[in-house]
């Protein structure tokens, strides 16, 4: 059918070979200066291997500055691991005179204030993430979205400040009675209230912690693909339909990473907590009481540590501080990358 | 028609009221927990400036603490102190996590080790910043046998680090491909074309990045606490302890003396004033920077 | 002036794609050659494999021999070496965006630690007017960045950019393909004027393109070159019929 010859080639006629128009300027004289000074310049392959080198070494030290934290964490804290073992981790009693080294008050203290704040900052995060996303008119979105970032901006000791001053009474003489005289039949809320302790803790702890659940569940839910929404709202949802048939529930792993990232923040969380929670190795059901965690325990006792094995003691409870936030942010990060990345490979 | 469910239009009528009661209910709950969140927002902004405003003066910028007895006295010292500790924080940490910024983005893109770089990055940015100040004393105050500013700056830095170097990349991920390329088709060897081009187009990123990880440590305690350890005096020698701003509120909020309690509400009013004007800096800098990258 | 490009027997792959396939072919000095063929036929990383430019691609991987004039360049000398004498302009205008337009023209030699500054500025205004840009763009040369001209005005500096290193060969990797009409005319025109003094090879799927500028002709298909010859032939009596099916818009 396509035989060659038979068929004219219609469409390739050359097309008129134009002259330009304009003055031509000519390329300079060989041998130029330019050439020449190319031609000698050494190809740089020292200086991008030198380059190359030094970015891999500053890449490594990241690795590096992990491995020398957990080298040093062990080897300080190894007089303490041998003394208490792992009583040091189930022992109820921390009496440094008497070389008494038992942490569990201090997990109890952190465990039950950090997951305390992240039962106060998760529906309030996600309302307002909602809230941002789908709910709020343009011109609002960008000021409140500032304003809960700097929340974020704040440092911990400021909020400690605040703490002593503003939260403690107010908890102290007008919500712990309303608490008390509602829900202290369950235990958790009896007098006496002084305003420190561990209620209080996890106060500060969720208004400190919200901005982190806050912007990154928004990073998540805004990587929900557009046609997911459509495909709710053009099935007659209403908004909120939508938002839990198709946001939260294709977010969700994403949105159980940024709780846990903000748990991990809430665990490692010093000055504010130190400030405010009472700083009294006890474990008891009672919130309004006065607790301890793990980083409060560091902080207030460090410089003041006489004594090797005390000291050695308080670095271990920073390296069981460290082991578990690495782990908690460990299992965040792969949820939340989980989730951004597998929807940005979708959107290709 | 009568083969069909047939639903009464009263129920139809109910349950279109409910779904769209439900749909009002939880737009309210989102506005309240919105205002909710802002309430302790502006309450502790709020009282950080009156407080502040009405304890600052000028001794607070000219002085160093007093003894307890006697009124006056300001923070110039920890003033002074913490920049000399956010200096050598920053002359550290911003260029180690710029290089490992520019590895991610450049050298190491679909890499395992650069995956394993980010995450480890990424984890190592959750780490409790008190754990640094740990390492640092360790490393550091152990071996030399006294508290110094050098320790403290060091846990400062450690903590730059990771949030550098993962802003350092994104914002080098931003520049197109085809600008590289058209470096390196001219013959330009690649380390002078990751300056003179990446890192140069990606500069104003990068600068709010570094300004943001420093405004992140600038206000941090925990690590410095048995670091840097504080001083009352005046002192600028890195072998020393030195006194922060951040060290010092703390110490003046848990005293009993309520002349200190003044001077730590007005140290917190320049602490976040401090930090404020630089993250708003960096917003109205980085805007700009992204309408001249739209063109 | 240029020098002629001899390839033999080349191979390239992406990974485990064979992307060139046993290709083998004489550019002469001083003239314009096309390549033509379908996208994805190869034709692209044919040039790039002119200057070692595909290497940026940690997988891909090229084999066979290319000479300009003397040189081997993949025995001879590194990319780095090689790209210093072969200028590339490539399918979409990539000026650098925070460079002034005269740093953008200086940048492949102060880059390069080029440092005498009247020398520069002879350059610039020499490669500008080559471009045919000196007189729109010559009161703003430090004060216009290399980003904020419009995309016809955009190429024709990444041209004067890829002149400024006076190169002996420049490849044009769809130099027009993003551009309107008149700014195609324009590029044509150029091209037409540079290639009595540099050889180019101009990467192109515009057929009418190729007959307009280029004094010889390749067309691709698959990864290989299914006939070279001068333009005139190709697109009157070409000798394959592969070739004819493309010219012809029968192809497919």
């Amino acid at each position: 059918m396509n035989e060659p010859g038979i068929i004219p080639l219609i469409q390739t006629r050359v097309p008129q070979q134009r002259e330009p128009d304009g003055t031509e300027v000519h390329a300079p004289a060989v041998p130029s200066v330019i050439r020449n000074f190319l031609r000698a310049k050494s190809s740089g392959r020292i200086a991008d291997g030198a380059f190359a080198g030094v970015m891999v070494l500053c890449a490594l030290s990241i690795f590096a500055i992990v491995v020398l934290i957990v080298f040093v964490l062990v080897s300080d804290s190894r007089l303490s691991i041998h003394a208490s073992g792992w009583k040091f981790f189930t022992g109820q009693i921390w009496d440094p005179v008497s070389g008494d080294f038992g942490a569990l008050p201090f997990i109890y203290g952190t465990v039950v204030s950090s997951l305390l704040a992240v039962v106060m900052a998760v529906p309030l995060a996600l309302a307002v993430s909602i809230f941002l996303l789908d709910i709020c008119p343009k011109f609002l979105r960008g000021p409140i979205s500032f304003l809960t970032e700097l929340l974020a901006a704040i440092p911990s000791v400021v909020y400690g400040l605040w703490g002593v001053f503003v939260l403690v009474p107010i908890i102290r003489d007008q919500v712990g009675p309303v608490l008390e005289k509602y829900l202290g039949w369950t235990g958790f809320f009896v007098e006496p209230n002084f305003g420190v302790g561990i209620f209080t803790a996890s106060v500060i702890l969720a208004i400190m912690i919200f901005p982190v659940i806050s912007s990154i569940s928004r990073d998540v839910m805004r990587a929900v693909p557009v046609n997911q929404r459509e495909a709710a709202l053009a099935l007659g949802a209403t908004r909120w339909e939508m938002i839990r048939i198709s946001v939260l529930r294709n977010a969700r792993m994403g949105i159980v990473g940024s709780v846990i990232l903000g748990l991990g923040r809430a665990l490692g969380e010093t000055m504010a907590v130190t400030m405010v929670i009472g700083n009294h190795p006890d474990i008891v059901k009672n919130l309004f009481a006065p607790g301890y965690t793990l980083a409060s325990v560091i902080a207030n006792e460090f410089t003041e540590a006489t004594g090797d094995l005390y000291l050695s003691a308080l670095i271990e409870v920073g390296l069981a501080l460290f082991l578990v936030t690495i782990v908690v942010n460990a299992v965040a990060r792969l949820l939340v990358w989980a989730v951004t990345r597998g929807n940005t490979a979708g959107a290709h | 028609m009568g083969s069909l469910p047939v639903r009464s239009k009263g129920m139809e009528r109910l349950l279109t009221l409910r779904r769209s009661g439900t749909d009002y209910v939880v737009t309210g709950v989102a506005i309240l927990s919105t205002v909710v969140v802002l309430v302790p927002l502006v309450a502790i902004l709020g009282y950080l400036i009156y407080k502040g405003a009405s304890s600052l003066n000028l001794a607070f910028f000219t002085h160093a603490p007093v003894p307890v007895e006697e009124t006056g006295g300001g923070m110039a010292n920890a003033i002074a102190g913490s920049g000399v500790i956010l200096g050598l924080a920053s002359l550290l940490g911003i260029p180690l996590g710029i290089g490992a910024g520019v590895y991610l983005a450049e050298y190491a893109r679909g890499t395992w080790l650069g995956a394993a770089v980010r995450f480890t990055a990424d984890v190592l940015n959750g780490v409790p910043s008190i754990v640094m100040g740990i390492a640092a004393y360790s490393l550091i105050v152990a071996k030399q046998h006294h508290f110094s500013g050098l320790a403290g700056g060091v846990a400062l830095a450690i903590m730059m680090v990771p949030t550098v170097a993962r802003t350092t990349e994104e914002m080098l991920a931003t520049v197109p491909n085809p600008v590289r390329e058209a470096a390196l088709g001219l013959g330009i060897p690649k380390w002078r074309t990751v300056i003179s081009v990446s890192l140069r187009t990606a500069s104003p990123g990068i600068i709010t990045g570094c300004m943001l990880a420093f405004a992140r440590v600038a206000g941090e305690t925990a690590p410095l606490l048995f670091t840097a350890f504080g001083n009352q005096f005046w002192n600028f020698n890195l072998n020393q302890p030195i006194a922060a701003l951040p060290l010092q509120i703390f110490v003046y909020a848990i005293s009993p003396y309520d002349e200190w309690h003044r001077l730590a509400w007005a140290g917190a009013l320049v602490l976040i004033v401090m930090i404020m004007v630089s993250v708003t800096l960096v917003r109205i800098f980085a805007n700009r920077g992204a309408l001249k990258g739209g063109h | 002036m240029g020098v002629d490009i001899r390839v033999e027997d080349l191979n390239a792959w992406y990974g485990p794609v064979h992307t060139i396939k046993d290709v083998s072919l004489h550019i002469p000095a001083n003239h314009a050659t096309a390549l033509i063929g379908p996208s994805g036929c190869g034709k692209s990383t044919f040039v790039r494999c002119l200057n070692r430019m595909h290497e940026t691609n940690p997988s891909a991987r090229a084999e066979g021999t290319v000479r300009m004039g003397d040189l081997d360049i993949y025995k001879d000398a590194t990319p780095v070496e090689i790209r210093r004498r072969v200028g590339m302009v490539f399918q979409r205008p990539n000026p650098f965006p925070t460079m002034s337009i005269y740093d953008n023209v200086a940048s492949g030699l102060k880059l390069n630690g080029f440092r005498k500054k009247r020398v520069l500025d002879e350059v610039v205004e020499r490669s500008l007017r080559q471009a045919a840009l000196w007189d729109e763009v010559k009161d703003d040369l430090k004060k216009k960045s290399g980003a904020s001209i419009s995309g016809g005005q955009q190429q024709r500096l990444c041209i004067a950019r890829a002149l400024a290193v006076d190169p002996e060969v420049l490849l044009m990797d769809e130099p027009a393909s993003a551009l309107d009409p008149v700014s195609t005319a324009k590029i044509e025109d150029l091209i037409f004027k540079l290639k009595s003094q540099y050889t180019i090879v101009i990467v192109t799927h515009n057929m009418q393109q190729a007959a307009r500028v280029a004094e010889n002709t390749g067309f691709f298909l698959m990864g290989k070159l299914v006939e070279f010859a001068p333009t005139t032939k190709i697109f009157t009596n070409p000798s394959d019929k592969r070739t004819e099916d493309y010219i012809t818009g029968r192809f497919g």
